[in-house]
């Protein structure tokens, strides 16, 4: 036995190709991410009560949403049907496809000691967090594509007028719903009162976000503080994609509000995530 | 495998553990491993054991001290040492929804140079349940597929928090077996049991551990050696323990007495046990229930928390240690 062979292993994971001859599989963070995510969709598949909500209740409350439009006085507003319903559908997909989805995820993982023995592996704290929100955000991101096309097809809401702010909108409010679902679950004891904990920040999000109601509808002042809730940037670049009527400074500080709201949650994350159940 | 087999591939100098609330859960631990070695941890519950081998498996930052696996700390080094260790956690961590192939499959993915689940599941007497869900698997079951996935990246260092418990008799020989195999491999296992005959038959040294210290360690021949063999009779009718001979004469190091039964300590059984049938012969009275026992892991074991319990409770009668108690 030579003992110059496997003097390398401790330097894998670098990048020179330095692994000795048994660690010639090592594993990647791309592959490790997608071995968990496959988990995790396996598992979204079989939770029948998380199905139903991801799936379902976006796609339906788009419809309370078309009765409640024929109330309000959009035209005064300058405001279509289809781009007051359009991005409050997507902004549904988001709250109930992604963050309320993965609340559940995050605490029931937490409590079922897989987060603590995933970290006893190979995968960093980020790759787990990451693995684990893909099939939700694949979720939200394939929901927000069907409501788009739909509405484009049902209510006539035409092509985008800023693509550029509608996909910018999506991802920020993508990334934001997994970092704060990560946070929230942090305040989550049980798998059943994440129904509970999820709730203001859900019940926030519609009223004020510009989602169930737009914020150019609100009076002036309530709707400059709506404009700094966490899900407004998304919704409001989203709607800014459609119409295409976002100015300059307006578009600059929903994106600055948005990366703010980003940055706060994963500092967030880093203070208040749980990985393991409290005894 | 290294060809230095006396390299040291576990370090754990003075570590220490101070949880939020304050309990000190480790204080002040060091021992290390050698490469191809089992080392058990054993201790009562709440010793600190799995406190202990959590800061091993770098899934937390000490509060003092440090620990040092391949040379590297394994809580900031992840990325050195996690490719080459494997973990069976106390209590396994498993969606309960995954079949035990979904299961192995995720953790194959996230392990560098995994062996097929068609390997591994044999291994650990999982064949044929591919398909069931993890929920719906035994405690002991739970228990090997834990060890599988512990093993599917042929790790070099291995820690195995309590892994028999919850096995039957036949699961817990098999997991025997399989440790000595990995060790006769080069693994290093570091593993923590209750079950002393478990530390006994597999261990190639041991630490016992109380209340976050390690009381006493070494082979198990050499805590065994350091311990007093016991002799246990009851007081005849008539009789106080001052009518005893010279305790210093027979040889013995302490006395414990509970009710009428008393409990002599002492490093030279023979003698101890002689005079004091002796004594009994010209007396002329029966030692009922006379039980002379040599020291074994167990007297060890309950010798540790024996002492510590004299420490604890001075004033409760119980423990009439005359001469000083032995300290290994």
């Amino acid at each position: 036995m030579s003992g110059t062979a496997s003097t390398t292993r401790g330097t894998a994971g670098g990048t020179a190709g330095t692994e000795s001859a048994r660690n010639t599989a090592a594993s990647t963070p791309v592959g490790r991410m997608r071995a968990l995510a496959r988990a995790e969709l396996t598992l979204l598949g079989r939770s029948r009560g998380t199905l139903f909500a991801a799936l379902f209740v976006p796609l339906v409350l788009p419809l309370s949403l078309y009765s409640a439009a024929g109330e309000m006085d959009l035209d005064e507003v300058g405001l279509s049907i289809g781009a007051m319903i359009l991005p409050g559908a997507i902004g549904f997909s988001l709250l109930f496809a992604v963050y309320s989805a993965l609340v559940g995820v995050f605490v029931t993982r937490r409590e079922e000691l897989v987060l603590k023995r995933l970290r006893t592996g190979e995968l960093r704290d980020v790759e787990i967090l990451c693995g684990a929100s893909l099939p939700s955000l694949a979720t939200g991101l394939v929901q927000s594509l069907v409501l788009a096309v739909g509405c484009a097809l049902l209510l006539d809401v035409g092509a985008p007028q800023a693509v550029h702010l509608s996909v910018l909108g999506l991802l920020l409010g993508l990334v934001l719903c997994a970092a704060l679902a990560a946070v929230t679950s942090g305040f989550t004891r049980t798998t059943e009162s994440a129904q509970v904990t999820a709730m203001p920040v859900v019940m926030v999000s519609m009223l004020g976000s510009g989602m169930a109601v737009p914020l150019e509808v609100l009076p002036d002042r309530l709707a400059s503080f709506c404009e700094l809730l966490p899900l407004t940037p998304a919704v409001t670049l989203l709607r800014g994609g459609f119409t295409g009527n976002l100015s300059g400074s307006e578009t600059l500080f929903a994106v600055a509000t948005g990366v703010a709201w980003v940055l706060l949650a994963v500092f967030a994350v880093r203070r208040w995530f749980r990985w393991e159940p409290r005894r | 495998m290294r060809a230095n087999e006396n390299e040291h591939v576990i370090e754990v100098t003075d570590l220490r553990r101070v949880y939020g609330g304050g309990f000190e859960a480790v204080r002040g631990v060091s021992f290390s491993a050698r490469r191809g070695e089992v080392f058990a941890l054993l201790g009562t519950n709440g010793a600190g054991k799995t406190s202990t081998v959590e800061l091993l498996e770098g899934l937390a930052v000490p509060t003092g001290g440090q620990v040092r696996i391949f040379g590297h700390d394994p809580y900031t080094d992840r990325a050195a040492v996690r490719p080459r260790t494997g973990v069976m956690l106390q209590e396994g961590g498993f969606p309960s929804d995954l079949t035990v192939l979904e299961t192995t499959r995720m953790w194959a993915g996230s392990v560098s140079g995994a062996r097929p689940p068609q390997e591994i599941l044999p291994l650990v007497g999982l064949s044929g349940k591919d398909d069931v869900r993890v929920k719906q698997l035994s405690g002991g079951e739970r228990r090997r597929l834990d060890l599988a996935l512990a093993l599917l990246g042929d790790p070099e260092v291995l820690f195995l928090d309590e892994p028999t418990t919850g096995l039957d008799a036949e699961g817990r020989r098999d997991t025997w077996r399989l440790v000595r195999d990995l060790r006769d491999k080069g693994t290093t296992v570091l593993l923590t049991t209750h079950y002393l005959e478990e530390a006994e038959v597999l261990a190639d040294r041991l630490a016992i551990m109380h209340k976050g210290r390690i009381a006493t360690t070494g082979t198990p021949a050499e805590v065994t050696a350091a311990q007093p063999s016991r002799i246990t009779f009851e007081l005849p009718q008539g009789y106080f323990p001052g009518d005893l001979p010279p305790l210093d004469e027979l040889g013995v190091t302490g006395h414990d007495l509970e009710g009428r039964t008393v409990k002599l300590h002492t490093h030279e059984l023979q003698r101890a046990a002689t005079r004091l049938l002796v004594w009994a012969e010209r007396t002329g009275v029966e030692l009922k229930g006379l039980d002379v026992r040599s020291a074994s892991l167990e007297e060890a074991f309950l010798g540790i928390a024996r002492e510590a319990s004299a420490h604890e409770t001075p004033d409760q009668g119980k423990n009439i240690t005359t001469g000083k108690e032995h300290a290994a």
